[in-house]
């Protein structure tokens, strides 16, 4: 992706916001990145726009996941220089709480890097952190194809 | 995705915003469509549409199987527990997005659901996923 060069040459390697910005899709879900030394904590804010069920209301699983996956990607791409966007190769998702309609944070935990493969963790809560509404681990392919 | 006892037609709103569109529905399988829309893009450098989005309609294809089952009948509401997505190759810029779910058994308090995302072969597929969903969870807000 030409933005992480960008970011890289203008030494803006951490704004992971401005990464967010550049994905349409990260865009469309309103997502946002806030960085406080070297954690990350990703932001979903609330719009109806991600209701999957009107009746509760709930989240749609598939933004939680979507949510999940970014996560993971951004917290990758803090942690290590790539030149590329690391690729999805699968990703696995818990749904514990039904997702209230209220912001969601994400934080995710690179479990382990090799060369080519990462392992990560993600967890996301609404208003208290030790009640997860959802959680994922997933690989992600480094190397150039 | 929590789906409540609505239509098969009836998209909730992010399904909705998605763009997803109900195509067929033959037996226990069913298959919807995700046009090809700039905002679903994941890296504007190629085109090619984010992960997210195929994993939203895999989630919710997979729901919507279930209602496909004989043994469904309508009032049943189901969440989400788990799903895992592998993903085999990019989506091709540009070109529609298929997603083909079956729901191969039904229990007293499970759904158990595979679904393929492809674009024009579903033997050559972009993804697949396999989730499981309760059966009977609470469909109103609680107090």
């Amino acid at each position: 992706m030409r933005i992480l060069q960008q970011l890289r040459d203008q030494d803006r390697a951490g704004d992971m916001q401005a990464l967010v910005d550049h994905i349409p899709y990260a865009r469309f879900l309103g997502i946002q990145a806030d960085i406080k030394g070297s954690e990350v904590t990703m932001i979903l804010p609330f719009k109806d726009s991600l209701i999957g069920n009107v009746n509760l209301p709930a989240l749609h699983g598939g933004a939680i996941g979507a949510f999940l996956e970014i996560t993971s990607v951004v917290q990758l791409l803090f942690n290590t220089s790539c030149e590329r966007l690391p690729k999805t190769i699968d990703i696995s998702i818990d749904y514990l709480r039904s997702g209230k309609p209220v912001d969601t944070f994400g934080r995710a935990t690179v479990t382990r890097q090799g060369r080519r493969v990462a392992n990560v963790r993600a967890e996301l809560w609404q208003d208290d952190r030790s009640k997860p509404v959802a959680a994922s681990h997933g690989h992600f392919l480094l190397a150039p194809s | 995705m929590t789906t409540d006892d609505a239509s098969l037609e009836t998209l909730p709103p992010h399904g909705e915003a998605i763009g997803i569109e109900m195509v067929a529905i033959e037996g226990r399988k069913c298959t919807v469509k995700v046009p090809y829309a700039a905002h679903l893009v994941g890296d504007p450098d190629t085109g090619i549409i984010h992960g997210g989005v195929i994993t939203a309609t895999l989630d919710n294809a997979s729901g919507w199987a279930i209602r496909c089952h004989e043994s469904w009948h309508s009032g049943i509401s189901m969440a989400t527990l788990d799903i895992r997505i592998d993903y085999m190759k990019p989506a091709v810029p540009g070109m529609d997005l298929f997603v083909q779910s079956e729901c191969f058994k039904v229990t007293r308090n499970v759904a158990f659901v595979r679904a393929f995302a492809y674009q024009d072969d579903i033997d050559d597929p972009v993804a697949t996923s396999v989730a499981s969903f309760m059966l009977g969870t609470p469909n109103e807000a609680r107090q």
